[in-house]
């Protein structure tokens, strides 16, 4: 192979990395607005809260990497539970803009809560022993190898779940209407509640996984990547879970590859340019619906 | 009255299994329903016709438990008060929404099946699948279809079916004529009778009047949120009030005998 495109090779495998992670928060934004068509603008800070919890079972408990993740998105799947019970449930028929203002206070508090017992940015111990493996110049490492492979397991596993279980279904049904779900015998405040907790344990996931590849983490990490992965949600059509993923992978692929050509400073630039213009062109997103109002 | 009724078994007629007395429902302050009472007898077809605003809905929506409301609501002996809407369809209530309350993004199978979820019995659950598809073939023709593709008639259709699979005693039906064909309307009003014929009490709620009393054994009419006739099916078709308000029937200047 030549060295150039060695060179992509490589950048498609780092894109490949981050696009996963982000992918696995963009789909807990775009669960929620599906079924409550609100933007939980606390969920950047759950990713963040996952992180610590990563860095808490590895460091106060000594644990291992399959325990510590296991722990992490149990820890934030009832973060989220409570979030939605707390904040949002109360305000389910207030107006749109009371749920978004609670939300971005949950956030708030969300930091400020870490922030308060961990003032300093923290090192994160490693978890998964480093192997690099050399694929014809191209290098892969274990823990990118474990980053992407988890990523889209647990993707395809939510993808049966929304698609083939009877959760799955009732989420769909209350995307669709909630109104008359409850006739059907749905416990539509059990099925909101479910679906809170599966988002935050993927970002539970995804804090895990982002402490682990990038290992120094501080209570403000989940603003940046929580604005990117709601971005990816939006382009890949927020509501809709494969869009969300879609969307995930185009955004960490623009943002690596601006950074293999252009000094990094302009990453930032690039990517938001971009997104703007292609929801200028696709107001709905790529997967994403224009949903009908009803009366 | 239980235990008059307990003494002395009552004709099947006259055995109520919803009971509603002095409903009443408000909206953001406004009041929807003044106070409304009426019976459905086990086993019969009962329908509540009314111009559109009257509180129809608001009387099947509080039924259901989609509404809070004060007054007194029995099934079947239980008060219904307090119970979340999820387990009423459990206790044997299934309610055809108005505008059919279809689920688009879903398939007709999956429809379907969500109508079961309070069910447990899975081998009667296929049986009475297999039932719904026999009753409607067009809709065993389209079931990995989204449900947002049929036609409003297969909609309606789909509608009704997935209450049947819910199992319910008691089938609430809100304006099924709304927005059908004359033929599509006939066709529906058939089937209401024939699941009614199979065990089945309804309460329908029309716009319809002409063909709601033609098929209820009781009637009421309701304006402005309060009952202001009840009678029989017949006798409400014959009423002179009834023809002119819901029937088009331009009364003429007959000189009332007497």
């Amino acid at each position: 192979m030549s060295e150039v495109s060695i060179y992509w090779l490589q950048q498609v495998l780092n894109a490949l990395q981050l696009s996963s992670i982000y992918a696995l928060i963009a789909l807990g934004y775009s669960m929620v607005y599906g079924i409550l068509t609100m933007i939980n603008f606390a969920h950047g800070d759950v990713f963040m809260v996952g992180a610590f919890l990563c860095f808490l079972a590895a460091t106060l408990l000594d644990l291992p990497f399959v325990p510590t993740l296991l722990l992490t998105m149990t820890g934030a799947a009832l973060l989220g539970v409570l979030i939605e019970r707390l904040a949002y449930k109360p305000l389910r028929n207030a107006p749109r803009v009371s749920a978004i203002i609670t939300a971005l206070g949950v956030g708030l508090f969300l930091e400020n809560l870490t922030l308060a017992f961990y003032p300093y940015p923290q090192n994160v111990p490693t978890l998964i022993e480093n192997i690099n493996w050399d694929l014809g110049g191209v290098s892969l490492s274990s823990l990118q190898l474990i980053i992407i492979s988890l990523s889209l397991t647990l993707m395809l596993v939510l993808d049966y779940v929304v698609q083939r279980t009877p959760v799955g279904m009732a989420m769909r049904a209350i995307s669709w209407d909630k109104t008359y779900v409850p006739l059907m015998g749905v416990p539509v405040d059990l099925i909101i509640s479910i679906t809170f907790a599966i988002g935050a344990a993927l970002a539970g996931a995804a804090g895990t996984m982002y402490a682990l590849a990038y290992p120094v983490i501080d209570p403000y990490m989940g603003i940046m990547v929580g604005w990117k992965a709601f971005i990816a949600a939006v382009v890949g059509g927020i509501g809709n879970m494969r869009g969300a993923m879609i969307g995930a992978f185009i955004l960490g692929g623009v943002e690596i590859m601006v950074v293999a050509v252009l000094p990094s400073t302009y990453r930032d630039l690039v990517v938001f340019s971009l997104l703007l213009a292609l929801i200028v062109i696709r107001p709905h997103g790529i997967l994403g619906q224009p949903r009908v109002q009803k009366v | 009255m239980t235990s008059a009724s307990q003494a002395m078994p009552l004709p099947d007629t006259t055995v109520s299994l919803l009971e509603v007395s002095g409903l009443r429902v408000h909206y953001d302050g406004i009041q929807a329903l003044h106070g409304v009472s009426f019976s459905v007898p086990r086993g019969q077809i009962v329908t509540l016709i009314g111009a559109n605003g009257a509180g129809k809905t608001s009387i099947l929506h509080a039924i259901s438990g989609l509404t809070p409301y004060s007054g007194r609501v029995t099934f079947a002996g239980h008060d219904l008060h307090g119970v979340p809407a999820h387990r009423i369809v459990g206790l044997g209530i299934a309610q055809v929404p108005e505008g059919r309350g279809i689920f688009g993004n879903l398939t007709v199978r999956e429809n379907l099946r969500l109508a079961t979820w309070q069910r447990r019995d899975r081998q009667r659950i296929e049986e009475d699948f297999e039932r719904v598809l026999v009753r409607f073939p067009r809709l065993r023709e389209r079931l990995g279809q989204a449900a947002g593709t049929l036609s409003g008639g297969e909609q309606q259709m789909l509608a009704v079916g997935r209450a049947l699979m819910s199992r319910a005693s008691l089938l609430l039906l809100d304006e099924p004529s709304m927005g059908m064909s004359p033929i599509l309307v006939q066709e529906i009003f058939a089937i209401i009778q024939e699941i009614n014929r199979e065990g089945t009490t309804v309460l329908l709620v029309e716009q319809n009047a002409n063909m709601a009393l033609r098929i209820a054994s009781r009637a009421y009419v309701l304006e402005t949120g309060r009952i202001t006739l009840a009678g029989s099916g017949q006798t409400l078709l014959g009423d002179p009030r009834v023809k002119q308000a819901y029937l088009g029937a331009v009364l003429k200047h007959h000189s009332v005998p007497g």
